[in-house]
């Protein structure tokens, strides 16, 4: 039996992803220069044994520049993931179980969030907080709203379940029905969506940095590192290349990766109909675990619930 | 229908004052008007008063209380004057004119994307598994993974080789129009000709970023059509699987994509911000990050409330298209 196409694509990226990551934090063992500092023989040299990405035009070192660059979108994204796809669980199911005002006002917030533009004030608030953890934060503070909307739909419907009513009848509370009941079916839409807010988050990362929002001179972005080498590029292709193609092979990968896990975690019926569920809770019946899964599930993105 | 849309317009104006203030709150709480230290390492020093009372007049002063700037803010926005610039002059004159070269900058790419991104994505899901599916799917993940500013760049340096190579100057990259144009041997002609050629590398870069997402919304949609009892229908009725398709699956997959275009405007500004910067237009998106840069906090407010406004309008859009599209809406409202 072949496997799935989802699958060999998830296998693709977290491969690609897995060597972009050893790339990033083992290279620096191997690199001969540390990306601060300054090569006074070599200004903006081609790819060379000594230089193996070329200088920049004050002679740093490229290669060391573009893992430092790396290290930083990687970390980033990640960071960025777990907390927002954790702010989405946590508010999506509270207003889900709670309903009522509290519903409403989340959701309130939800929507105010949506229509600002996220962009715009992520780059307002980035000087203010700093480098670092302030620019993880911020990002995390405009990517959770959609995929809230999401978990909130799929609580609604969880809900109704027979064993959660049964549950709540027997006067367990809310935050037990949320952690035994219901987030073990979210799973696996949470992994997919962490996935894909990585992407984002490095994107969003790169382009603030890009505008100069970001990373300040003596540091190095992956984005900076492309707005320096945008002018030169017809010129230069390698001071362009080497910043531009390891970004798009990190999202690459990320995508590649979340994609196929979307496609490999589908419980779309046929599939589902003939599998015991993975790690259902022990109340969990397949067949009303497909019902509920698949709608989300099999809709192609993460963004057509948001209205 | 109409009632269904004002019910609509009533939630989506209380969503845009509040969208609004919170965005003049975010940007006069984070931004500070003068350069910190101020010094000649902040390059050319701004025509703009330094001192505190010039700022306050422009109410642009971080040290008065930030409910008072609001209410000053908030009374001129209600008068439809979104207050001075860090230079003194009317933020609204200048938004107009910049909003209009985005609009300009922006239209056909995303027209362009939009269209050709949801009839390659319904062609790749009606020929699923062919070579041509395999490749439009592979495409749309490259294309989804190259982001805008680099994207630009790219087309560029493609555009330079061709330049070298044929010795003919097919298209410009910066700017939206060479002074003189108009004076040339084609006059007006030459003119709009002069426009194209600056506008064709910014619209592929428009559309290229807008028609990988489309391409795999649709596939995606157009797959869970394509079998459906409708569909069959029509063929049994005797259309061609090509009508069938077009006229009772596009149309069917099109409806959730719609809710999704409301969200992509604001993708889209974005987009904007970044192709004006590498094209050099003098754009809205241009100016708003010049203003972040400079602490111009009433230019930041004004851009905010014109893409809060743009987002709506966009809803309000998508609503209507649903409602023309899914006559179950109609029958709803």
């Amino acid at each position: 039996m072949t496997r799935p196409p989802g699958n060999r694509r998830a296998v693709a990226g977290a491969v690609l992803l897995a060597a972009l990551f050893a790339v990033a934090f083992l290279g620096p063992l191997a690199a001969p220069w540390r990306w601060d500092q300054t090569d006074f023989t070599a200004f903006r040299a081609p790819p060379s044994a000594g230089h193996w990405f070329g200088t920049t035009q004050s002679g740093r070192d490229l290669f060391a520049l573009t893992l430092r660059g790396m290290r930083k979108s990687l970390l980033i994204g990640l960071l960025v993931a777990v907390l927002s796809t954790g702010v989405a669980a946590a508010v999506g199911m509270t207003a889900g179980v709670l309903g009522g005002w509290v519903d409403r006002l989340l959701m309130f917030g939800v929507d105010l969030l949506l229509v600002l533009p996220s962009f715009l004030a992520v780059a307002v608030l980035s000087p203010a907080l700093g480098g670092g953890t302030g620019v993880v934060l911020v990002i995390a503070a405009f990517l959770w709203m959609i995929t809230a909307r999401m978990v909130r739909a799929m609580t609604l419907s969880l809900k109704e379940r027979d064993y959660v009513r049964a549950a709540r009848f027997l006067g367990v509370g809310p935050v037990r029905v949320i952690v035994r009941h219901i987030l073990p079916h979210l799973a696996s839409l949470l992994v997919v969506d962490a996935a894909l807010n990585v992407s984002l988050a490095i994107i969003t990362e790169a382009g603030l940095a890009y505008l100069g929002f970001g990373a300040q001179p003596p540091d190095a972005s992956l984005g900076t590192l492309i707005a320096d080498a945008r002018g030169a590029a017809p010129a230069y292709p390698w001071l362009f290349a080497s910043a531009a193609g390891p970004l798009v092979l990190i999202v690459l990968a990320v995508n590649l990766l979340g994609d196929g896990l979307r496609d490999a975690l589908d419980p779309s019926v046929p599939r589902c109909a003939g599998r015991a569920p993975r790690r259902g809770p022990r109340d969990g019946v397949p067949q009303a675990l497909c019902a509920v899964r698949a709608p989300a599930a099999r809709a192609p993105g993460k963004r057509e619930d948001a209205a | 229908m109409g009632r269904f849309l004002v019910r609509r317009l009533a939630g989506h104006a209380v969503l845009a004052v509040v969208a609004a203030s919170l965005a003049y709150l975010l940007a006069a709480a984070s931004l500070h008007p003068r350069p910190d230290p101020p010094g000649p390492a902040a390059g050319p020093a701004p025509a703009a008063p330094a001192d505190r009372a010039a700022l306050r007049r422009l109410n642009l002063d971080d040290r008065e209380p930030l409910a008072e700037r609001y209410r000053v803010w908030a009374a001129g926005i209600v008068r439809g004057d979104f207050g001075r610039t860090l230079r003194g002059e009317p933020v609204a004159a200048e938004l107009w004119r910049r909003l209009w070269v985005s609009v300009r900058l922006l239209a056909a790419g995303s027209a362009l994307g939009f269209a050709g991104g949801v009839l390659l994505g319904a062609y790749a899901a009606a020929r699923r598994g062919t070579a041509a599916d395999r490749l439009v799917t592979a495409g749309s993940f490259l294309l989804l993974a190259v982001p805008v500013f680099v994207l630009a760049p790219l087309l560029q340096i493609a555009a330079a080789a061709v330049d070298q190579a044929t010795g003919v100057q097919f298209v410009e990259w910066v700017g939206e129009s060479s002074p003189g144009a108009a004076g040339g041997a084609f006059g007006a002609l030459g003119a709009v000709g002069d426009r194209v050629r600056h506008l064709a590398l910014p619209t592929v870069v428009v559309a290229l970023s807008q028609l990988a997402v489309y391409c795999r919304y649709q596939r995606g949609m157009m797959l869970d059509v394509i079998g459906a009892d409708y569909v069959r229908t029509a063929r049994a009725k005797g259309l061609r699987r090509r009508d069938a398709l077009l006229r009772h699956g596009v149309r069917t997959a099109l409806i959730p994509l719609t809710t999704y275009f409301a969200y992509t405007v604001g993708v889209l500004l974005l987009t904007g911000m970044f192709t004006e910067q590498v094209f050099g237009w003098h754009g809205l998106g241009e100016w708003v990050v010049d203003a972040i840069l400079r602490g111009d906090v009433n230019v930041v407010a004004a851009a905010n409330v014109v893409a809060a406004v743009a987002v709506l309008l966009a809803g309000l859009a998508s609503d209507a298209l649903r409602g023309l599209l899914d006559p179950r809406v109609r029958a709803r409202a």
